[in-house]
């Protein structure tokens, strides 16, 4: 199962460029809004069209501007989960899900097909019920059950979880990754959330203004993102412009600190990243005078608002991030960062 | 009582209804998608018969149906001649009422939430299963609202008819015409009479198009 696309699209001022590839599992389009990912989801079902480029699934063309081809939606057997699941408000769950199977004339076949979704959906009862009438995650699995019936190739899902309470979507984002690994299909989800990206993708796409800056494995991208757009996308808080100085340390720019890194660095090096709960006052290693300016409390957790005393007053400031068992009065004096937690930022 | 102009009211109105329903949702439909400048431009144009006195458009529609006017000309070959006849009151009730169905029909369209329509298309379905059981059920309220307003005023339409077909008894006489014919040659109790059926069918269709919507409310919160 294989997913190549590698489209252009112009839409006013906006350019969308975007190359990229499957390779198996959930690949994740991570972005701030408006970067160009549901557009991509788009071009890839068909319902709009590049400019330029190719999108090739599992060998056959779906479309290519070169040789004029450009299959329509109903032709490409992808499958779609909306923001809003789209399910048709005037038809009920059962009548919905007969929508995905309008090709199977054999009527055996479609009772045992809807029920089997049903079942796989947990949908029991909801049959005849219309769409308003079902909580959000329900509609989400009746829009699942609509698709999966129609057998697509590949899923898109539309960020799936925002239209949902927050308490829930911890359960249905484990719900829909054992319903897609048992379905057993390749999908692209895309999404603005970095939890999300991080729970449900093997591989992640970071897009900016309608461009990709990097494809990673997950866990390789969040250890090391590579750049100061992905790094923000990942939540890191803490982002200074940096040089090298040398083949293992970096002077973060304009203050004159220098840190100790376990990558080498490299001679373009624009910036680095610190994540909020990578400092700790016991780390000898990078350790350097702070001052404390403000903090805020959450439910669980504190951050501590502060600056290097070198920094200048105009430059942002750094936030700490850190459980509330381990919090300590100020004054807070000095604050440390462990070598391989210090990110080197380029492009 | 002669009967003659509810009968010629009600067919003149259905006509142009089902005329005007058909007509107005394509134009609603594919102005819908048009881009901004050319709908505004096109706009103008389709929904000047609502602002334009139904005598405005009468004496237009005689400036190109009249009998020795290029389209008159052009439907008398084919032995069609709507000065004067009663089919000529469909085609004035039509463009009478033609804006309400396409203006309320369009509003409908831009609202519909085109992601059901692309929901359809990936799951295979064909563009006209889309329209007619997805769209157009969407819409409902909207087309459903925008065929009652053409109707009630395609059956209270006047001004254009009177123009175009004027008031023959049993060939062009329509309840309209008839009640001012009858009030204007001093016959109080008939004009009277086709008041109260008049209102009799007002509210027979506004009834109906309200037990209607109350019954299918259940598709919708």
């Amino acid at each position: 199962m294989s997913l190549l696309v590698d489209i252009q699209r112009r839409l006013g001022g906006f350019r969308l460029n975007v190359q990229f590839e499957t390779r198996g599992g959930v690949l994740g389009l991570l972005g701030p809004s408006g970067c160009g990912k549901s557009m991509t989801l788009k071009c890839i079902s068909g319902v709009e069209r590049p400019d330029r480029g190719a999108i090739i699934l599992d060998g056959e063309t779906l479309f290519d501007s070169d040789r004029g081809v450009n299959l329509p939606p109903q032709r490409r057997r992808i499958g779609y989960l909306f923001q809003n699941y789209a399910l048709f408000p005037n038809m009920t769950v059962r009548q919905n899900i007969l929508c995905g199977l309008h090709s199977e004339r054999d009527q055996t076949k479609r009772k045992t097909e809807l029920e089997k979704a049903v079942r796989l959906c947990h949908l029991e009862g909801l049959e005849e019920h219309r769409p308003y009438q079902l909580s959000g995650g329900q509609q989400q699995r009746a829009a699942l059950a609509r698709i999966l019936v129609n057998d697509p190739r590949i899923l898109l899902l539309d960020e799936p979880f925002s239209a949902l309470d927050s308490h829930l979507r911890d359960k249905l984002q484990m719900e829909l990754r054992g319903l897609l690994a048992r379905f057993g299909r390749d999908a692209v989800m895309v999404t603005h959330s970095r939890d999300e990206a991080y729970h449900m993708c093997s591989r992640i796409a970071v897009m900016e203004s309608g461009r990709l800056l990097t494809v990673k494995d997950t866990k390789a991208l969040f250890a090391d993102p590579g750049s100061a757009a992905a790094c923000l996308l990942t939540g890191c808080k803490n982002i200074v412009p940096a040089r090298k100085a040398g083949a293992y340390e970096a002077e973060a720019s304009g203050w004159g600190v220098r840190f100790q890194t376990i990558q080498p660095v490299r001679d373009d090096l624009k910036a680095i990243g610190i994540r909020a709960h990578s400092f700790n006052p016991m780390i000898g290693a990078n350790a350097f005078p702070v001052e404390y300016l403000e903090e805020m409390e959450e439910p669980f957790e504190r951050i501590i608002v502060f600056r290097y005393q070198n920094q200048r007053s105009d430059s942002p400031p750094l936030w700490w991030r850190l459980p509330k068992e381990h919090w300590m009065e100020p004054p807070l004096t000095v604050l440390g960062v462990r070598p391989e937690d210090v990110l080197l930022l380029y492009q | 009582m002669d009967w003659y102009p509810l009968f010629n009211s009600l067919r003149i109105a259905a006509a142009s209804s089902v005329i005007v329903f058909f007509l107005g949702i394509l134009c609603a439909y594919y102005a819908a998608r048009l881009p901004r400048t050319v709908k505004g431009v096109l706009d103008v144009i389709l929904t000047l018969p609502m602002v334009l006195p139904p005598t405005v458009c009468g004496y237009l529609l005689l400036l190109l149906f009249g009998v020795k006017r290029p389209l008159g000309v052009f439907l008398s070959q084919f032995g069609i001649q709507l000065v004067m006849t009663w089919q000529g009151g469909i085609l004035a009730a039509s463009v009478v009422a033609f804006p309400l169905m396409y203006r309320t029909a369009r509003g409908a369209f831009e609202s519909f939430d085109q992601t059901l329509a692309y929901a359809g298309q990936t799951l295979g379905l064909s563009n006209t299963y889309i329209f007619w059981r997805v769209r157009m059920p969407a819409c409902r309220q909207g087309i459903l609202a925008g065929a009652v307003l053409a109707f009630a005023r395609a059956l209270g339409e006047y001004g254009a008819t009177s123009m175009l077909i004027g008031y023959t008894p049993g060939k062009t006489a329509t309840i309209s015409t008839t009640v001012y014919q009858l009030w204007r040659t001093n016959d109080e109790t008939g004009a009277l009479r086709w008041v109260l059926v008049n209102l009799a069918i007002s509210a027979v269709v506004l009834l109906a198009v309200n037990l209607l919507e109350d019954r299918r409310k259940g598709a919708r919160p």
